[in-house]
């Protein structure tokens, strides 16, 4: 991934979370509760299981299509950040080469099983974790950490981060821009250049939190980061939590695509 | 290196978040005992800073492949111990956001595993004692170079800990083991180096930061090893805690799925490392008369669900399990695609 394609995701995924769709309008709270859930349910399946896993799909379909979220946008990401799942899962064909049938005739070995369910996990909770950026704004969903009781210091540490992540990856990508064009290929993008970028990159920043500094004492900063914005846990909200949360223990335990196979299967027989 | 939701168990996500929001609120009320508000917007600017220059990469000498930083030294050595850590956190915790490195349970691991080892261990007892009063740069490089490969040694070990206890990979322990460990020794020296370069760099043109931080002793000096060995044994006793209730509850709903995935009713023999010792505990809980119709917590009530409706598992039952996962999958991605037909439609000045 190259810089400006990094950037211009995050800056991508950023605006997503501006517009106003249903899921856009949830508490951010209710949003951060529900994925959590999600992503301890997902993971609290045993490892050779895959189909049971399939209807958690409905969540991150719902929320993306809800949201008015490009799901190619999405399955994007995923692909982006897969590796090292995708390498540590890989062993396990090798290790656990036992044989299974799934179906009369085909059988595959229960390493494969194992590394499609990592696969199905990891597509699941990565791309419900995307989703939640991009149906919450940031300062949003910092609100409801710190209304979840996350310590106020490290809320307005994400808060000032996010405010300046714009404006430094912008001057690191002039740097890096004009590092390149000094560097034909590879030489001169060694080791000893970068620290000296670096270090350039590091004193700008100090001087310009400095700066921040003298003007946020200027408008009567007095240690912490108040927020004007109150929000309500409104009927809605709850409501979406206790219908992820009931989708999610139905699907947990009960077997749900086996169910309808065979049902449609009793049909069709 | 970032670990991934999907490798882990709740468990083992659930024991490292307990241990990352402790040293979280641990760090915040350290810092606010003797905070300087200068710092705040100081800690803010260079998460984003840290953030940003992990994005620039450089060629690593020698072998053509590129690296980039991972500053949790580089922090500890400016901020001092506490800030460094809740800056690594928010790093950490973005990065999860927008970029969706390993995920939201994951996270716990991540801030962990590239945030509590430099700031609370490396720094302390390996960085401190070496680099003395900072003023030889020899000593910076030895010990930047020191703390440098302890702290990706220690983050690459982590990651293949909490893999295995997680359970989700067949990789054997040593296997495993000396795929990560090498690759962070070079990524560790790789490290050191450039923290070393960026230490005398900033010394050498702004000295007055490092001295600073050096001389705020309150931030710098806050640690005394006896309370990190108090910390290493609380989170000790709590992963203890919480891998007995993993290995207590994780196997039957193993055996089970195994069953029901597989026809078979129990795997190939898993020959050692956990899953043989998860066997051995599952052999003396499992098969007890009435256990798959005890109506208890958790995993036992998901099998008095499960029992009656697969008595026997074979080849055809599979066949339908797979038929009806097609169909769900199918029916979700139709209400996705029904969902987003529907908008199109009534959008408003839509082609």
């Amino acid at each position: 991934m190259s810089f400006e394609t990094a950037y211009s995701g995050i800056g991508r995924l950023d605006r997503l979370s501006y517009r106003d769709t249903v899921i856009h309008r949830l508490d951010p709270r209710a949003k951060v509760v529900a994925t959590m859930l999600f992503a301890v349910v997902v993971v609290s399946f045993p490892k050779y299981e895959v189909l049971s896993l399939l209807p958690f799909f409905l969540f991150p379909i719902l929320i993306g299509a809800l949201g008015d979220i490009p799901a190619g946008f999405i399955a994007r990401k995923v692909v982006a950040v897969s590796p090292f799942a995708v390498f540590v899962g890989i062993f396990n064909p090798l290790f656990d080469p036992g044989v299974v049938a799934i179906a009369p005739g085909v059988s595959v070995s229960a390493g494969w099983i194992s590394f499609a369910s990592i696969l199905v996990k990891f597509s699941l909770t990565i791309s419900a974790a995307l989703l939640l950026i991009a149906t919450t704004s940031f300062p949003g969903i910092c609100r409801g950490l710190r209304r979840l009781g996350i310590p106020a210091l490290f809320v307005s540490q994400l808060l000032f981060l996010y405010r300046y992540l714009f404006v430094l990856i912008e001057e690191a990508i002039r740097v890096v821009r004009a590092r390149d064009m000094r560097a034909f290929g590879k030489k001169g993008a060694g080791v000893r250049v970068f620290v000296r970028i670096v270090g350039t990159l590091f004193l700008r920043t100090v001087e310009r939190a400095e700066r921040i500094y003298g003007a946020m004492l200027a408008r009567g900063f007095r240690g912490d980061v108040p927020s004007m914005r109150s929000e309500m846990f409104r009927p809605a909200d709850a409501i979406f939590v206790l219908a992820a949360g009931g989708f999610f223990a139905l699907c947990r335990f009960v077997p749900v695509p086996q169910m309808i196979g065979r049902l449609v299967g009793g049909l069709a027989g | 290196m970032h670990m991934a939701d999907a490798l882990l168990s709740p468990a083992v996500g659930a024991t490292f978040w307990a241990g990352t929001i402790g040293t979280i609120g641990y760090a915040s009320k350290k810092l606010k005992e003797h905070l300087d508000d200068r710092k705040i917007p100081l800690m803010g600017v260079l998460g984003a800073f840290i953030f940003a220059s992990q994005m620039i990469n450089f060629t690593i000498p020698g072998t053509g492949s590129s690296g980039h930083l991972g500053g949790g030294m580089i922090l500890t050595v400016l901020l001092g111990p506490h800030a460094a850590f809740l800056v690594m956190a928010s790093v950490l915790t973005v990065q999860a956001l927008f970029f969706a490195d390993g995920g939201l349970l994951a996270l716990g691991c991540n801030i962990w595993n590239l945030g509590f080892y430099p700031c609370f261990v490396a720094y302390p007892l390996i960085y401190k004692p070496l680099a003395g009063d900072g003023r030889s740069p020899r000593r910076i490089l030895l010990a930047s170079m020191a703390s440098g490969i302890f702290v990706f040694q220690a983050g690459a070990f982590s990651v293949v800990l909490e893999t295995l206890l997680s359970g989700k990979t067949a990789l054997p322990f040593t296997t495993f083991l000396l795929m990560m460990q090498p690759i962070h020794l070079a990524i560790g020296v790789v490290e050191g180096f450039v923290t070393a370069g960026m230490i005398q760099y900033v010394r050498a043109a702004r000295p007055e930061i490092l001295d600073s931080s050096a001389s705020s002793a309150p931030l710098a000096a806050g640690i005394s090893f006896r309370n990190v060995l108090i910390g290493f044994v609380a989170f000790a006793v709590v992963t203890g805690g919480a891998l007995s209730w993993f290995a207590s509850a994780h196997p039957d709903g193993l055996e089970w799925s195994i069953g029901k995935v597989t026809g078979m009713g129990e795997l190939p023999e898993q020959k050692r490392g956990i899953p043989a010792a998860l066997k051995s505990v599952q052999e003396k809980t499992a098969f007890l008369p009435g256990y798959g119709f005890k109506p208890a917590a958790g995993e036992p009530k998901e099998k008095k669900q499960e029992r009656p409706a697969w008595p026997n598992v074979d080849a055809g039952t599979s066949l339908s399990g797979l038929l009806g996962g097609v169909l769900v999958l199918a029916i979700a991605f139709g209400i996705g695609w029904a969902i987003r037909a529907y908008r199109r439609y009534n959008r408003p000045g839509s082609p």
